[in-house]
């Protein structure tokens, strides 16, 4: 059932729809939910990350370290749900802290792929990307800070979107990196989609960096002719399966009348450097706040700086202590300059390369990952690994909006994605061409 | 000889209503915690938002220092550990300050005067407290998140005294502009000191050390002394180097030395960046000017004593330099006395005796409308000098009336010519030898009668008219 469906059930049909999926889940191996939590309210139940508070819920972020804190708020995007007729229901299983691609770093085990167990879900949101691609949601919120929404959905052959820096309130959403994170839907369709982003989406004097501007809700058109940019050396980076999905997805917005035009970007490795200086940093710091002092996981000392070394020491997993470590040594004086800096006049150059191209595009297609989603243990070293988000990270890093969609499958039947990147606001003209690929696809699961 | 180089850093509390990042009351002596949300307790996933009203102050002061107000300042995250500060980060503006380049002017008493240059001051939040019992230790955050402006001065000052003058002054100019309680004992308004000393004619300057968390002026005084005396005996003995390092130190006000608290925090790296939950900080032009509209200044109402109501320039500076006192005069003024009246029954006084209780003019017992009202009947006759310091002694320890005090003390003079001429009559017929005496040519005997005369009408007689009617009588 999708959500457009089911935001036209009655009371009581909702309310069975949630008792059926919580059996659902119950039966299920796939470990994508922590639990199922229902907020009580009624409406079509969303799964819910484990980084977005709902009042009275655990929110763990998948860490030893907040196990037990319970939030005495709601997330303004958990406010707006309601308001759109839906209500929150499960938590679903993410790496540590946002920090991953595949859902391992989780302290309450993996998830797995529902279209082959042996494949990872991809991360960080794989436990929300999981539970919509298996059957297991209706849709469900993720957040994405350099792929966290596009990567899994890619991988587990669903719809993920990530609104324009700014658009969604990050108002009770546990911060990983402050200037790149935003929440988004995993659905499991692009109309679906544009449905739960225009629930969450608007100002919120709450966030300071949400934006205060008119927001008009979305009104897809499949049928408008755009310009769509590709980027042309990107397609050289992606394996044979992913490249040819990529390469019928181009032929397809051209056979539906688009205009394809071909472009160049500066290369995926300055988008991992500028993204692990950034985004550590900032982590650095939010993630200081876990102390053991007022919640969460405490582990006594015999003194103050005991109490922390052994909360901080005991509570984090390696992949949060590595970008910590990472973060605070880009930040210490005497690097600030050589990295922190640097990565800030990177940022404004990835930013000034969009929107050259947005000069004479209305959207860019590009790859979501190099492959489909690989099989557990096969990559072990944390650079490979930062490698599966090559493709995402830039567009966190520029604040764009973007939206991944299936588009094929390779030769062992896993899904591969595509995502559409549009100019700062232009949500619209992401769902009006991804709802158009979308058409002419016609992706089957 | 060394020349001594004095810098400070002012924290005053703003007085706003709520917190700079979150909607809590600032008022923090409540229960313990009680004034707290999501944000200032640094839940998991809450954010700030800058409170205007803060903004607005520290423009106020920006424009009362004749400061430069930048129209983009930012905000960093200073970052570290300590369970008073729950995000472990201070969120304070590092990079660009909203005020920069300021200046004030301190007076001696001897009239001249001196400029003191302000390098900038800037919004930041405050942190809460720990109480340490026993075993054990306690957080309290409801002082938390409350806005501070930090004043930072240039290194401009080069004595105690100055340092003092410099701190009454700013103190002052926070009052009237009401931007802050700045209440030194509660510590809404506290200072660390940046001290070095140098050979005269020396261009560099000498090791800076900072004594840090100062609440009084007195302590202050003692603090700077103590550590010029060190380091100039640490350069004297030849282990400068060795004694002076850059540092931090506390005061310990029962020896009145400062001790170094050398470890951590001076190793400290604060790995400062801009916070990304928080835009950089725009001002309108508009903002600026409107926040342009400010009271009357410390200065300027000096000046305006002195030109319109022909006080010395002294007593002037003195019921200038607090905004009460100030307040205080104008509405003694307001009751139809005289500036020269105000000015002595004000300042030496009822000051003397405030002084000897130890109270401040906010805790008098004699309001302005009262010491106006004792004013007013000394100068229409009603009581006498005398009777004026036996009335505000009186009313120091008694809540009454002033009428009714100067009719239940028996202060109202006779002025009445038949009154006194009786008194006269009997004192003259009393003293028939004197009088003799006196018209014999000791003219230094019309004392003596006057005396007399007051006694007998137990000090109520007009002294004035006692003379008068006397100088009549003997002829
Ligand atoms: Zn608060």
């Amino acid at each position: 059932m999708t959500l457009k469906e089911a935001l036209n059930l009655s009371p009581e049909e909702q309310q069975s729809l949630k008792s059926e999926l919580k059996a659902k889940i119950e039966a299920s191996d796939l470990n994508a939910y922590i639990d199922s939590s229902d907020d009580g309210c009624g409406g079509v139940p969303i799964a819910i990350k484990d980084n977005i508070s709902v009042k009275d819920w655990d929110v763990n972020c998948a860490s030893n370290i907040l196990k037990g804190y319970k939030s005495p708020y709601s997330a303004t995007v958990i406010e707006n749900l309601h308001r759109g007729g839906m209500s929150a229901f499960g938590r679903t299983n993410m790496d540590e802290f946002a920090m991953g691609s595949t859902t391992e770093t989780s302290v309450f085990g993996k998830t797995l792929n529902p279209h082959d167990k042996n494949c990872v879900p991809g991360g960080s949101s794989g436990g929300s990307a999981a539970a919509v691609g298996g059957g297991l949601a209706v849709a469900a919120l993720g957040s994405d800070t350099g792929g966290s929404i596009r990567q899994p959905a890619a991988f587990c052959g669903c719809v993920g979107m990530k609104p324009t820096y700014g658009r969604v309130s990050r108002y009770g959403l546990v911060a990983f990196s402050s200037s790149l994170d935003q929440i988004g839907p995993i659905t499991q369709n692009v109309e679906d989609a544009a449905i739960l982003y225009d629930a969450i989406a608007g100002h919120d004097s709450h966030d300071s960096t949400s934006a205060n501007i008119e927001y008009k809700p979305t009104v897809i058109d499949s049928d408008r002719k755009m310009t769509v940019a590709v980027i042309e050396n990107y397609l050289e980076e992606v394996d044979a399966p992913t490249r040819k999905a990529m390469e019928e997805s181009i032929e397809a917005l051209k056979s539906a009348g688009h205009t394809v035009v071909y472009k160049k970007m500066m290369g995926t490795k300055y988008d991992i450097s500028t993204y692990y200086i950034v985004a550590p940093a900032e982590a650095s710091a939010n993630l200081s706040r876990f102390d053991g002092i007022r919640y969460g996981n405490r582990i006594e000392g015999d003194n103050l700086e005991e109490l922390y070394l052994k909360t901080r020491t005991e509570g984090f997993g390696d992949e949060v202590k590595r970008r910590i470590m990472l973060g605070n040594f880009v930040l210490s004086s005497g690097y600030y300059d050589a990295y922190y800096i640097k990565a800030q006049k990177v940022r404004h150059l990835i930013k000034n390369e969009y929107e050259q191209i947005f000069n004479e595009a209305d959207l860019i297609l590009s790859p979501v990952t190099p492959s489909a989603a690989f099989e557990f243990g096969t990559i072990n070293d944390p650079l490979e690994m930062y490698k599966s988000d090559m493709f995402t990270l830039s567009i966190n890093l520029a604040g764009l909006p973007a939206i991944s969609l299936p588009v094929g499958k390779d030769d062992r039947g896993m899904p591969i994605g595509a995502q559409f990147i549009a100019k700062h606001f232009d949500e619209q003209s992401l769902f009006d061409g991804a709802s158009s690929l979308e058409k002419i696809i016609n992706y089957k699961g | 000889m060394f020349e001594i180089v004095i810098g400070l850093e002012v924290h005053a509390q703003l007085n706003t209503k709520t917190k700079i990042f979150c909607s809590c009351p600032t008022s923090f002596n409540e229960h313990q915690n009680s004034n707290t949300c999501p944000t200032c307790l640094a839940l998991p996933g809450a954010l700030p938002v800058l409170n205007k009203e803060a903004v607005n102050k520290a423009m106020m002061f920006g424009h009362a220092v004749n400061a430069t107000i930048n129209e983009k300042s930012i905000f960093n995250r200073k970052n570290y550990f300590y369970p008073d500060n729950p995000k472990a980060y201070q969120i304070s503006q590092f990079d660009v300050a909203i005020v920069e380049d300021g200046e004030l002017m301190i007076d001696f008493e001897d009239g001249s005067s001196k400029r003191v240059g302000i390098t900038r001051a800037h919004l930041e939040e405050d942190a809460g407290k720990n109480t340490h019992e026993a075993n054990h230790s306690k957080v309290d955050l409801n002082r938390c998140g409350t806005p501070l402006l930090e004043i930072v001065s240039e290194p401009d000052m080069r004595s105690a005294e100055e340092a003092v003058l410099y701190l009454k002054k700013l103190h002052s100019i926070v009052r009237y502009l009401d931007i802050s309680d700045a209440n030194m004992q509660e510590g809404s308004f506290r200072c660390d000191v940046n001290i070095s000393i140098r050979p005269e004619g020396q261009e560099e300057f000498g090791t800076r050390v900072e004594v840090k968390n100062m609440n009084s002026f007195k302590f202050i005084n003692q603090a700077i002394n103590y550590e010029v005396n060190r380091q100039i005996e640490a350069y004297e003995d030849g282990v400068y180097e060795q004694e002076v390092v850059q540092e931090t130190r506390l005061f310990n006000t029962d020896t009145g030395e400062t001790r170094s608290m050398r470890g951590k925090e001076e190793s400290a790296d604060y790995r400062y960046f801009p916070d990304p939950d928080l835009l950089p900080l725009i001002v309108t032009k508009a903002d600026i000017e409107k926040a342009g509209n400010i009271p009357e200044l410390p200065d300027e109402k000096k000046q305006r004593y002195i030109d319109e109501l022909g006080i010395r320039a002294y007593d002037a500076t003195v019921i200038c330099a607090d905004k009460a006192v100030a307040n205080y005069f104008d509405e003694v003024l307001e009751c139809g006395v005289s500036a020269k009246n105000a000015v002595n029954y004000l300042t030496n006084e009822l000051n003397g005796l405030l002084n000897k209780e130890g109270l401040t003019i906010h805790e008098s017992p004699i309001d302005a409308q009262k010491l106006g009202a004792i004013i007013k009947n000394l100068e229409d006759d009603t009581i006498n000098g005398k009777g004026a310091k036996k009335l505000l002694e009186f009313l120091m320890g008694e809540q009454t009336e002033v009428d009714a005090a100067i009719e239940k003390l028996g202060l109202k003079q006779v002025s009445d010519d038949g009154a006194i001429l009786a008194i006269i009559d009997e004192v003259l017929s009393n003293n028939e030898d004197k009088v003799e005496e006196y018209k014999g040519g000791k003219e230094k005997l019309f004392g003596f009668f006057v005396g007399q005369v007051m006694k007998a009408s137990r000090g109520s007689a007009n002294p004035a008219k006692v003379n008068e009617l006397l100088r009549e009588k003997l002829g």
